[in-house]
């Protein structure tokens, strides 16, 4: 069924024209003198709120030691698959020798990951953390993956409460608890 | 007339439920049979009963009798007659069944037995789950999360205990983690006939050591990693390698000897990660020997042959197989078949040569057997090309008739089917003499001096049947995929009998199982869809006079005299 537009004619202000422009400028006027809404993007950064969930990183406790030991959790849980570690065993002469397994590579897909946080969920030693880092560029699919060295650049060291291997370690060279 | 005995079956009541089950049957066996779980730790179905982690606590009753008048007490309420419950939990491992036994699996006290156990477990159990092995098929994990509290109430420092000891080549034990089921020691003790392990020292400081001077390197160490229902003992090879939840398994059968053992072979993303034994009573029970376990290191070795090749130069995979089949058209050709290669292959090869017109033979492998899980034949599957009919009589270790044949100028081309003809006693003139078109899997003296080389896959990276020293006909499936660019063997072998005049035949292995079951008579009723996972035995009358060379092992022993002793 056609619909017939209906074509009101325009009022006396609308035809005198000049009321239409000022009524516009005040528009204008008010947007140049009030508070700027926008940010100037890449030299202002905006502020992260607490929880925020960035760019998965790994991080190292405070005496410097890995916290990872590849237990590979989070590789099970990750749902879009990014994560892909290959374990090892860390050798006996080394400082963290006590922890016994790490990650001899760690790679995180982020042209796959979709920031769940599902990993930093089911780490068991607290080592995996969504950060405040929520930008990540590449020109290539190889440089969208963040191997091990990078990782651990984006996640520095956080504290940490627990300490548990080394009250281990402690626990070993006093006897044993016995 | 001799009738067939019958099992002494007895009646037990297991939570509400008769069962009968055979006399002699343990009560965590007769509650499997409900689909009841008990939960052990130190009980294995193949070791003897020790019962001592007292996971497998039950509450058991018999039924009442008067003393005096040894009639039945009937419970008015019930009408049924009563039960004299025990007051104590009982161990389900150590118990048989016996007439009217009654077992609660799941009353209030069993349940607190468990949680009491279980709890006593994890005092000194070190919280390693996130770098031990065995998380995700280890026991004391499930039957933590099963029945356990859930919460810890030890407030004492944990027991330390060394972390790496090295116990033999293959095995490395972590103290910490044992519960001191002992299943390793009965194992060495009872079935791998080496008794090396032991405890020492007492209560909280018990620890699992070898004998002074000695390690644990018989030949059948793995099987203690295997049975560890914890991560205590560890494979040195696999640890640390891979989280078994990503581990898919495939139904194998060992080719290191012609036992047939049964295994499971492990990968993850077309990489074979570790092979264990699979449980088959006939065969092998639940063990196998290591020197089947590294196998899966031949699959992704250096000098693994990955692109066909004329004269060493690489070809397409079309061109080298009309380069084989113009070779072996031209005439005077003669076949090596290999006791290694699967029932189906041995049938294809001998289509091939029955193509040709050319004579067959196999080479025979043998070694000591260890009279456990070991044979002295050490190809897999001699038997299958008895059975298929690709030879007559048991093969010789040096191909002595094909060196005779090429001196006097028979024979002018040579088919290798996964045999190295230089290991088996032609010498390099020898195969200079002759064309050898060699289908196989490595780079060898055979394929450098080849004319044309075609690869074929590995055990892991192909399906098909073995025939054991039983008589067994056992299927194993394809765990892996193999390189690309390099076909089946079983496509190979019927593309060039194909090519060779032969009738047309299916490299499918369902379709090619119809050919066979049509053309072979022993394997008649055999599709490869319906062989069970743990075999079929095949009628071996037509070969009793055979000298096959196995002495006895588990479950097998040779009907014949031995032609060489064990």
């Amino acid at each position: 069924m056609p619909y017939v537009v209906e074509r009101k004619p325009l009022t006396l202000s609308e035809r005198l024209y000049l009321p239409q422009i000022l009524s516009g400028m005040r528009v204008t006027l008010k947007h140049l003198f009030a508070r700027n809404v926008t940010m100037e993007y890449p030299e202002q950064r905006p502020a992260i709120p607490a929880g925020y969930r960035g760019v998965p990183t790994l991080v190292k406790d405070p005496h410097g030691r890995e916290k990872c030991v590849s237990c590979q959790l989070c590789e099970f849980v990750c749902p879009p698959k990014a994560i892909r570690i290959t374990p090892g065993e860390i050798p006996a002469d080394a400082p963290a020798a006590h922890v016994e397994k790490g990650p001899k590579e760690f790679e995180i897909d982020m042209l796959r990951c979709i920031y769940c946080g599902l990993c930093q969920e089911v780490c068991p030693e607290e080592a995996i953390f969504l950060q405040n880092q929520y930008s990540m560029t590449g020109y290539t699919r190889e440089e969208m993956v963040n191997r091990k060295a990078r990782l651990y650049e984006l996640g520095g060291t956080l504290p940490d409460n627990h300490f548990k291997w080394d009250k281990k370690k402690e626990a070993a060279e006093h006897g044993g608890g016995h | 007339m001799i009738s067939a005995p019958k099992p002494d079956l007895v009646t037990v009541n297991i939570d509400g439920r008769d069962l009968a089950v055979p006399k002699g049957t343990n009560v965590i066996e007769a509650a499997r049979q409900l689909g009841i779980e008990v939960p052990h730790y130190c009980y294995h179905p193949k070791l003897s009963v020790v019962g001592n982690c007292r996971m497998c606590l039950v509450e058991m009753g018999l039924p009442a009798v008067d003393p005096a008048t040894k009639q039945p007490i009937i419970d008015a309420a019930t009408g049924k007659q009563k039960v004299n419950w025990m007051p104590r939990p009982q161990i389900g491992c150590a118990t048989n069944a016996m007439p009217g036994l009654h077992i609660r699996t799941n009353s209030p006290l069993a349940r607190e037995s468990r949680e009491g156990v279980t709890e006593f477990l994890l005092i000194n159990h070190p919280l390693d789950c996130p770098i031990c092995d065995q998380a995700g098929e280890c026991k004391l994990q499930e039957f933590s999360t099963a029945y356990g509290r859930g919460y810890s109430r030890f407030i004492e420092q944990k027991n330390v205990k060394p972390k790496r000891t090295v116990l033999g080549p293959r095995v490395t034990l972590d103290d910490e983690r044992c519960i001191l089921c002992s299943r390793c020691v009965r194992f060495c003790k009872e079935v791998a006939k080496d008794d090396v392990l032991g405890f020492v020292d007492r209560g909280s400081y018990s620890t699992l050591t070898c004998y002074p001077g000695r390690q644990l390197e018989n030949n059948y160490s793995l099987n203690t990693v295997d049975i560890c229902p914890v991560g205590a003992l560890t494979s040195t090879d696999f640890r640390f390698r891979m989280r078994v939840w990503f581990l898919k398994a495939t139904p194998g059968i060992d080719p290191e000897s012609s036992v047939g053992v049964n295994t499971e072979v492990w990968s993850r993303e077309g990489v074979i990660y570790r092979i264990t034994p699979r449980r088959n009573d006939e065969v092998n029970d639940t063990w196998m020997a290591d020197s089947g376990r590294l196998l899966y290191k031949q699959v992704r070795a250096e000098d693994r042959l990955l692109a066909p090749a004329i004269g060493g130069g690489a070809t397409a995979p079309e061109m080298a197989l009309k380069a084989a089949a113009d070779l072996l058209r031209s005439g005077a050709a003669y076949v090596v078949g290999s006791g290694r290669s699967t029932v189906e292959e041995q049938f294809l090869t001998r289509r091939l040569a029955a193509a040709l017109r050319a004579p067959v033979a196999l080479v025979s492998r043998t070694g000591a057997g260890d009279r456990l899980l070991v044979s002295a034949d050490r190809n897999p599957n001699v038997r299958g090309a008895l059975v298929t009919g690709l030879v007559s009589a048991l093969p010789a270790a040096r191909l002595d008739g094909l060196a005779a044949d090429i001196d006097a100028g028979r024979v002018r081309t040579v088919l290798a089917v996964g045999e190295d003809l230089a290991d088996a006693g032609l010498t390099p003139a020898q195969l200079a003499k002759v064309a050898v078109v060699y289908l196989g899997t490595h780079r060898n003296a055979t394929s450098a001096a080849a004319r044309v080389v075609i690869p074929t896959l590995t055990v892991f990276e192909k399906a098909g049947t073995f025939v054991n020293q039983q008589f067994r006909i056992q299927k194993f499936a394809r765990a892996v995929p193999g390189p690309q660019g390099v076909a089946d063997d079983l496509v190979t072998l019927a593309a060039l009998a194909t090519a060779l005049g032969g009738a047309v035949v299916p490299a499918d292995l369902n379709a090619l199982w119809q050919v066979i079951a049509a053309e072979v008579k022993p394997l008649a009723l055999v599709t490869h869809a319906n062989l069970p996972s743990t075999g079929l035995l095949l009628d071996a009358t037509p070969w009793a006079a055979l000298p096959f060379v196995e002495g006895e092992t588990l479950h097998f022993k040779p009907a014949a005299p031995a032609a060489a002793t064990a």
